[in-house]
């Protein structure tokens, strides 16, 4: 088993601390304080077992983190060892393996509030991602909170999570949906949103960061708008959570989810964080087990929060395996993720912007980890297949955002996401490969 | 050469590049257009098909990828001289080439027919069939859809 730190030698001219022709370099970095600041992206890719393997012959250059990001061993193997050592159902054993599959399903828990540096550990529910958690909240909000006439704003970037749970409310309760404008650099006017708050609007729902186009939503002043407005705020962090530090108590949002195959976690699990005070009075989502205080046929007691939203056995060895990635972007820092991935972008932007036919597709001013772009004359899946045979996984297609890409009057982009493992080899090779695209389709 | 690379032979490049019969038809008798929900990729098939039941043009338009773009255009060019019931014979052989499985069906294809093998890379792309077989989809949605003779 892999050592969770050990100082490797490296030849070469790695900038960092070091002397001569060798660089000490740390694994992870962080872990050791002589080396804070140092990012040092080939021993994290080490940690990464897929970013080793090859596609088509050429070694995997992964640029799609945005759809799903790869797994560390540190997760792998936390859920491995989770399910070969302290495996059992929670909650119900008395038995010693069922307390300890409780202890560490509870402390998965804690590492999620502490990431949100969230107030209590029960305004964390899991869920199976960000989607359920998105329609957690239309359906109990909603039933609660919500009337005819009631309206709910979202943003026209949207991803179709955050606009069919609400289209799904309309259709049920009669509320009315309204989404803030996109502009052409692909943001969101803060004065537009603005305007569209109104005294009937009870919930604004929106995305931290585009999964589209990367743009970053300027969230803090779109909360207090809502809140002034009396409205209370759903942040969508399933792209931002990866990249920036979520404080949920200074950002003062009312819900926020996210999905934790986004963060190097497993699937089937996410989260959504809510309000005490909301959560206490939101009704329960599904019924079953786990989430009761005693049933009788005449009369059932829910159990307190978070249990109340949380039916039936959930992913435990998924939020274990979720814990572990927290603990591991923490451990590099997000704040260091954050400002290695701007950097990518940044680069990425240039040697793109280098290619004639190419246009990037969304000029916000702030922008994180995403580049969309289309090429003049090339189906963006044409771009994505020859991209592909050279090893390089992009995504092209709508991005599960219909709406937008009718603002932006485009059918689909191709898409290159940016994670922590990510490197500027992978960029030069992306760009050689589009150069290919060029050769092969328009000379 | 990795396998994306059989996608694109030469013959499917040139019909993505330069397609064949990529108009509208005016006046013509049967007429469908179709989408693949997977990109937002559109095709229009329209055909003229006589009094003695034979397709004596067939053309399509729409926006599509490389492989959308040559499947439609070849199919375009098999299409004129054949009988609906041919037509739908030839789709019946182009699916079984294009989705896998029916190893047969190929080595039975008429010789004309089987200039549509260049497509057959899109076998190992299960995502890619669609964007193979959507303009041939859309021509047996026009084979229902007569138009009333204006
Ligand atoms: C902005 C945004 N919201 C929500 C989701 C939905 O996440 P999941 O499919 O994990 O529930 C995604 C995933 O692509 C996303 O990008």
């Amino acid at each position: 088993m892999k050592a969770v730190y050990h100082q490797i030698e490296r030849p070469g001219a790695l900038q960092g601390i070091g002397s001569g022709n060798t660089v000490t370099v740390c694994h992870p970095p962080d872990r050791c304080g002589d080396h804070a600041g140092f990012y040092d992206v080939e021993a994290i890719r080490a940690d990464f077992p897929i970013l080793s393997r090859q596609v088509h012959s050429r070694p995997l250059v992964y640029l799609d983190s945005a759809a799903s990001a790869q797994k560390p061993f540190q997760v792998i193997e936390a859920e491995h060892a989770f399910y070969a050592q302290d495996y059992a159902n929670i909650h119900r054993g008395l038995y010693y393996l069922s307390q300890r599959a409780t202890e560490r399903y509870d402390q998965a828990r804690r590492a999620v509030r502490e990431l949100l540096n969230a107030r209590q550990e029960h305004e964390i529910i899991f869920t199976r991602g960000a989607t359920e958690a998105i329609n957690l909240v239309a359906a109990s909000f909603g039933e609660a909170f919500l009337n005819e006439g009631d309206e709910v704003l979202v943003t026209g970037l949207e991803h179709h999570s955050n606009i069919v749970p609400w289209q799904l409310l309309r259709d049920k309760k009669g509320i009315v949906l309204k989404a803030a404008p996109v502009n052409d650099a692909g943001e969101v006017p803060l004065e537009d949103f603005i305007r569209l708050l109104g005294s009937r609007t009870r919930l604004a729902a929106f995305a931290h960061v585009s999964n589209v186009l990367g743009t970053v939503l300027p969230i803090a002043e779109m909360i207090r708008a809502a809140h002034q407005a009396g409205a209370r705020v759903l942040i969508d962090a399933a792209q931002s959570v990866a990249h920036a530090k979520i404080d949920v108590q200074s950002l003062d949002c009312d819900f926020l989810v996210f999905s934790g195959h986004k963060l190097y976690g497993p699937t089937g699990i996410g989260v959504l964080y809510g309000k005490e005070e909301l959560l206490e009075a939101m009704p329960p989502y599904q019924g079953g087990g786990d989430m009761i205080a005693s049933v009788s046929f005449e009369r059932t007691t829910y159990a307190p929060l978070p249990a109340k939203f949380e039916a039936g056995t959930p992913p435990i060895a998924q939020a274990v395996a979720l814990g572990a990635a927290i603990d591991y972007v923490t451990a590099l820092g997000l704040d260091r993720i954050g400002a290695h991935e701007a950097g990518l972008l940044a680069y990425a932007t240039e040697r793109l912007s280098a290619i004639a036919p190419l246009t990037i597709v969304g000029t916000a001013a702030k922008k994180a980890s995403v580049l969309s772009f289309v090429m003049e004359g090339v189906h963006p899946h044409d771009i994505a297949q020859i991209l592909d045979s050279r090893g390089v996984a992009v995504r092209a297609g709508h991005h599960c955002a219909q709406p937008l890409m009718a603002r932006l009057g485009l059918p689909a982009t191709v898409r290159a996401s940016f994670g922590l493992y990510n490197t500027t080899a992978e960029v030069d090779a992306l760009a050689e490969a589009l150069e290919e695209v060029e050769v092969m389709f328009l000379q | 050469m990795s396998d994306s690379v059989e996608l694109y032979p030469k013959a499917v490049l040139d019909h993505g590049r330069h397609p064949r019969n990529r108009r509208a038809i005016a006046g013509c008798s049967h007429f469908a257009k179709s989408e693949n929900p997977s990109c937002g990729d559109d095709v229009s098939v329209s055909l003229r098909i006589d009094q003695g039941d034979v397709i004596r043009e067939a053309a399509f338009d729409g926006r599509s990828c490389v492989v959308a773009t040559a499947s439609a255009s070849l199919m375009t060019e098999l299409l004129v001289g054949k009988t609906p019931a041919q037509a739908k014979m030839l789709f019946q052989r182009f699916h079984a080439l294009a989705a896998g499985g029916a190893e047969e069906a190929i080595d039975s294809m008429e010789a004309e027919a089987e200039r549509l093998t260049v497509l057959s890379g899109v076998r190992a792309y299960p995502v890619r069939v669609r964007c193979a077989t959507l303009a041939w989809k859309t021509m047996l949605a026009a084979l229902e859809n007569e138009r009333s003779q204006q």
